[in-house]
């Protein structure tokens, strides 16, 4: 049983000799487990980049309106579809708007969309999925129905039906978002619990008499964790797409306000005669998905205890 | 003097990997001549596997191997997949451990037999199809002809390792290589398949290479053995003076760590501390030197050589510099491995009927409905998985529930931790009857008297829970305790079962295997249980590791009072562990007295066949053995007709006259017992 394969050795020799200098009680107290993750995290150098280039953009989103004079609603008429200047940092749009004081408010508006939505479908996915295969039997029969109907109801349609009468309101956005984002997920958290559901150590803590909720939050969730990491991570670049989509047919975010969706509509139609229109928010949608994704790695290989710096606390 | 089959010369293999090149075989010599047998015995991980599947020339291509294997005379390292083709088959042969792996699921195994005949020999396709027959009739498959259009998942384990050792022999090989050829198995077909190995060898003169873990198969089949350590070989002895006359400490430790089918007396086993070294960039010194009872200074400074022993008349070689001080086991007048003291118990102080009962099972019966249609599901008959078992354990007391895979064995576990009202009967759980039960907090009370130890120290173990966590959680689950007393009872526990508490916050990957089930152990404890369920507890876990566990099985319920309820196939650590034993049989208890008596004087023909199947690690007693080998495998457990369930495969049955045997087939036999005592079984006419 004792795999000498690198990589998977024990870490741990047997205990030799119980150390008799220290008395009983003055052992260092254990390393609680929200510490342990964030030591592993924190060494993980990708994922600090990642870190520091999604807090950069949330300062950026933030406070990045003090470097401009001009709100987003401004127009300036002196200068339609000018280029980058000292005044204008990222130039100005066809209709004399600031492209800067607008992607300022464009990545504020998003970044809210997109991790607002992205955690509650993730939270909710995990939730119903692991629950319907832990309970099993009638329960998990129900809520398949409800995701499998889910999933074939025309959801774009009803998406732009209802952010059209919302008047581009973007919490109603982020309520229909969630609503008809969270099933396909859940059905992948459904089919991966269930075989965890089978292991030992869920049983063992049947056994022992731990309550059902407490299983499913502390056994099964936990254990789909990189899943759910990877699911969020990409579930922030799939909102912004969809807003964008939404924006770009008119029915997301509606004018005067502007997310990073309606910007990159706006500038895709110029990219060859007004370029800054297009990339400026180009790079922040970028750099904002790169940052998640390397943010995504560095928490799964925290998480994970098989990963390679799994074992060592 | 004929020339050896086989001869192999300072084989290393090493892999690349990200911690560095792994050295899996270091050095390899052996010669094998033409009809012996070889066995190679080594924990995982000690290069056994690899040495043969190098002979096999079955590496992954990233492997480098270096040295020399001659097979008859002819080089093989360095040939081409091709041309090794040629051979594998023809001379070389190989049985592997999983026979449902090894066979083609969608041909039938008369198909590939003949193939297997065709690939190398010039033959018909008739002649080939008889010839595939009579290999099949040879290896002891009832009907050859008719059976050789089954498919593989239409036999059962043994009959598909029959069929596997069949295509082995096809083509009259100079050399078969068995790798774990029957650890996938149960006992009783354990036995039959070595006997076929045994007829195999013979028919064909072909020498065969045994790899194994168990040191009581080699001892009944081997003539030479090698015991490999850490990618070498360390010892290497004809079978009977390795056994008697151990040299290396490592395989005195092997020895010592086993616990034997046929001994009643309990002397403590013996562990060999820590675990094996990984073969990254080895330390310069005997690689066993870390774990080693009698190590000196002058073992860290360079690898021992396998070297001839001296005193003793045959090829007995050992890799230990201290080998020749080494005779019985002793050196220097002391024991290689000090004894540890044996835990006396307390509980055992009164007599048996003035215990507690902290178990009672009253005639529990489980049934499955057995479904067939694709949509509609209609059933057709019924599963007697568990039927009508009584039970009872008492404080203090040991019961080891034995038997082959599906006789119900875990059925009845289940029944019993559901704590539900099962389909028939009762189950009573220290004193509560399990059907009164009502509400959560009732149910709980009585978890906390009752805990399980599962067989997979991997499985049972939430990975992404610190050890400390899982420790806890029984603790937690319960509402026992503040946090406080929660953290200092989890250290206790560790010191408990002899880990350190500092390890505490360290997850299941970094414990070795059988560091994981300690804290199995401990998780079982924490609420002080009266009843502890041990499902398999040592069967995944290494020889020397498993000692260790029932070690500490044994002194916890010395120390603690515990009453176990043990289920193993492996009889040998059952009698060293139970005070009692049940043997089932088809969902039945078909035996049931206090353990010595079970094995000393079995009285259920299929008890006596169950023991007699077990190998003992000693070559003598092997040899004068008489073996009750069972026909066939276990019935199906769907039939409910009346009459014994063992009828069809009892050695017994086929001594009676007609009267008794309808006596055997129309009336179900029950549980009677000889004069008063507690030793019961199931047979008529015992």
């Amino acid at each position: 049983m004792t795999a000498n394969i690198p990589g998977l050795e024990p870490l741990i020799d047997d205990m030799a000799a119980p150390s008799e200098v220290k008395g009983r009680g003055a052992r260092r107290t254990h390393l609680s487990r929200r510490r342990l993750y964030l030591r592993r995290f924190l060494r993980n150098r990708g994922a600090l980049v990642g870190l520091a280039v999604l807090s950069v953009l949330i300062v950026f989103a933030l406070f990045g309106s003090v470097l401009t004079i001009y709100t987003y609603t401004d127009v300036d008429f002196a200068n339609l579809s000018s280029a980058p200047s000292p005044e204008h940092l990222f130039g100005t749009n066809g209709a004399g708007n600031d492209t800067y004081a607008q992607a300022v408010h464009g990545l504020q508006r998003s970044l809210v969309i997109a991790l607002v939505v992205s955690a509650l479908t993730t939270t909710i996915a995990a939730f119903v999925g692991a629950a319907a295969a832990y309970l099993g039997g009638l329960a998990e029969k129900i809520i398949l129905e409800v995701i499998h109907f889910l999933l074939v109801v025309p959801a774009f349609l009803i998406l732009a039906l209802v952010s059209q009468r919302a008047h581009g309101d973007w919490s109603v956005l982020i309520l229909v978002l969630t609503m008809f984002g969270w099933m396909f997920s859940a059905r992948v958290v459904w089919s991966l619990a269930t075989s965890l559901r089978e292991r030992e150590y869920v049983q063992a803590a049947r056994y022992m008499g731990v309550g059902r909720i407490r299983i499913v939050v502390r056994h099964l969730i936990p254990n789909i964790g990189s899943l759910l990491i990877v699911s969020f991570t990409l579930g922030v670049v799939a909102t912004v797409q969809s807003e964008t989509a939404l924006s770009f047919i008119g029915f997301g975010v509606q004018p005067p306000d502007v997310s990073l969706g309606t910007m990159l509509s706006d500038g895709a139609n110029t990219v060859s005669s007004a370029p800054w229109l297009f990339y400026f928010p180009a790079s922040l949608v970028t750099l904002l998905t790169v940052s998640m994704a390397l943010i995504g790695d560095g928490l799964r290989d925290a998480l994970d205890p098989t990963s390679r710096s799994g074992g060592r606390a | 003097m004929s020339t050896p089959v086989l001869s192999v010369r300072d084989l290393r293999v090493s892999f690349p990997s990200e911690a560095g090149l792994v050295d899996a075989v270091r050095g390899v010599d052996f010669d094998l001549l033409p009809g012996r047998t070889l066995g190679i015995v080594g924990e995982s991980g000690s290069g056994k596997s690899v040495t043969s599947l190098a002979v096999m020339g079955l590496l992954p291509e990233y492997a480098a191997v270096s040295g020399s294997i001659t097979l008859s005379g002819r080089e093989l390292l360095g040939r081409s997949d091709r041309q090794l083709s040629k051979i594998r088959g023809r001379e070389l042969a190989m049985i592997f451990q999983d026979p449902l792996a090894s066979l083609t699921p969608i041909f039938s195994v008369g198909r590939q037999l003949v193939e297997a005949l065709q690939v190398h020999q010039d033959l018909d396709r008739d002649v080939a199809r008889k010839r595939a027959v009579e290999l099949l009739d040879l290896v002891g498959i009832p009907n050859a002809a008719t059976r050789a259009r089954s498919f593989p998942h239409e036999f059962s384990g043994g009959m598909r390792q029959r069929v596997v050792i069949a295509i082995a022999i096809a083509n009259d090989p100079r050399l078969i290589i068995a790798d774990e050829p029957t650890t996938a198995l149960d006992v009783t077909v354990q036995a039959q398949i070595l006997e076929v190995l045994k007829l195999a060898r013979a028919e064909t003169g072909a020498a065969l290479i045994l790899i194994t873990h168990d040191l009581g198969v080699v001892a009944g089949t081997a003539d030479d053995v090698l015991v490999m350590y850490a990618g070498r070989p360390v010892e290497k002895a004809p079978v009977d003076e390795l056994f008697a006359r151990p040299r290396m400490p490592y395989t005195i430790g092997l020895l010592g760590a086993l616990p034997r089918v046929d001994a009643a007396a309990r002397a403590p086993l013996v562990p060999i501390k820590g675990n094996p070294p990984l073969l990254v960039d080895l330390p310069p010194g005997c690689p066993f030197e870390p774990r080693c009872p009698i190590a000196i200074a002058r073992c860290a400074d360079r690898e021992p050589e396998l070297a001839p022993v001296s005193g003793t008349s045959t090829s007995h070689s050992a890799a230990c510099i201290r080998a020749d001080g080494i005779e019985g086991g002793r050196i220097d007048g002391r024991p290689v491995y000090p004894l540890p003291p044996l835990p006396e118990s307390r509980a055992t102080a009164l007599a048996r009927d003035q215990r507690p009962t902290v178990l009672e099972l009253a005639a529990v019966s489980k049934t499955y409905p057995l479904l067939k249609g694709a949509l509609l599901k209609r059933r057709i008959g019924w599963v007697h998985a568990v039927c009508e078992v009584d039970l009872d354990i008492r404080e203090g007391e040991t019961l080891g529930l034995v038997g082959e895979s599906g006789c119900g064995k875990t059925t009845t576990l289940l029944e019993i931790m559901n704590l539900r009202r099962p389909e028939h009967g009762t189950i009573r759980v220290c004193g509560v009857d399990v059907a009164e039960l009502r509400g959560r907090d009732t149910e709980r009370d009585l978890r906390r008297g009752l805990q399980i130890v599962f067989q997979d120290p991997m499985g049972s173990l939430d990975p992404r829970l610190t050890a400390f966590d899982i420790l806890a959680e029984p603790l937690r689950a319960l509402r026992a305790a503040d946090p406080a007393a929660i953290t200092r009872r989890v250290e206790d526990l560790m010191e408990l079962v002899g880990l350190d508490p500092e390890h505490s916050d360290r997850f299941p990957t970094a414990f070795s295997g059988g560091q994981r089930q300690r804290i199995g152990i401990a998780r079982a404890l924490a609420t002080r249980p009266a009843l502890v369920v041990l499902d398999e507890p040592v069967s995944a876990l290494d020889v020397s590791v498993q000692a260790g566990v029932i070690n500490l099985l044994n002194e916890l319920k010395a120390e603690l009072g515990l009453s176990y309820l043990f289920v193993a196939h492996d009889l040998s650590v059952v009698r060293y562990i139970s005070d009692r034993v049940a043997v089932m049989y088809l969902g039945r208890i078909v035996e049931i007295g206090p353990v010595d008596e079970v094995f000393d004087d079995p009285r259920h023909p299929y008890t006596e066949a169950l023991l007699s199947a077990i190998p003992v690690p000693d070559p003598q007693v092997e040899r004068t053995r008489e073996r009750v080998l069972l026909r066939g495998d276990l019935a199906s457990p769907t039939d409910s007709s009346p009459g014994c369930r063992f009828v069809s495969r009892c050695p017994l049955h086929l001594t009676l006259d007609s009267t008794q045997q309808a006596r055997c087939r129309n009336e179900t036999p029950v549980l009677t017992g000889r004069a008063n005592t507690d030793h019961r079984n199931a047979c008529h006419f015992r």
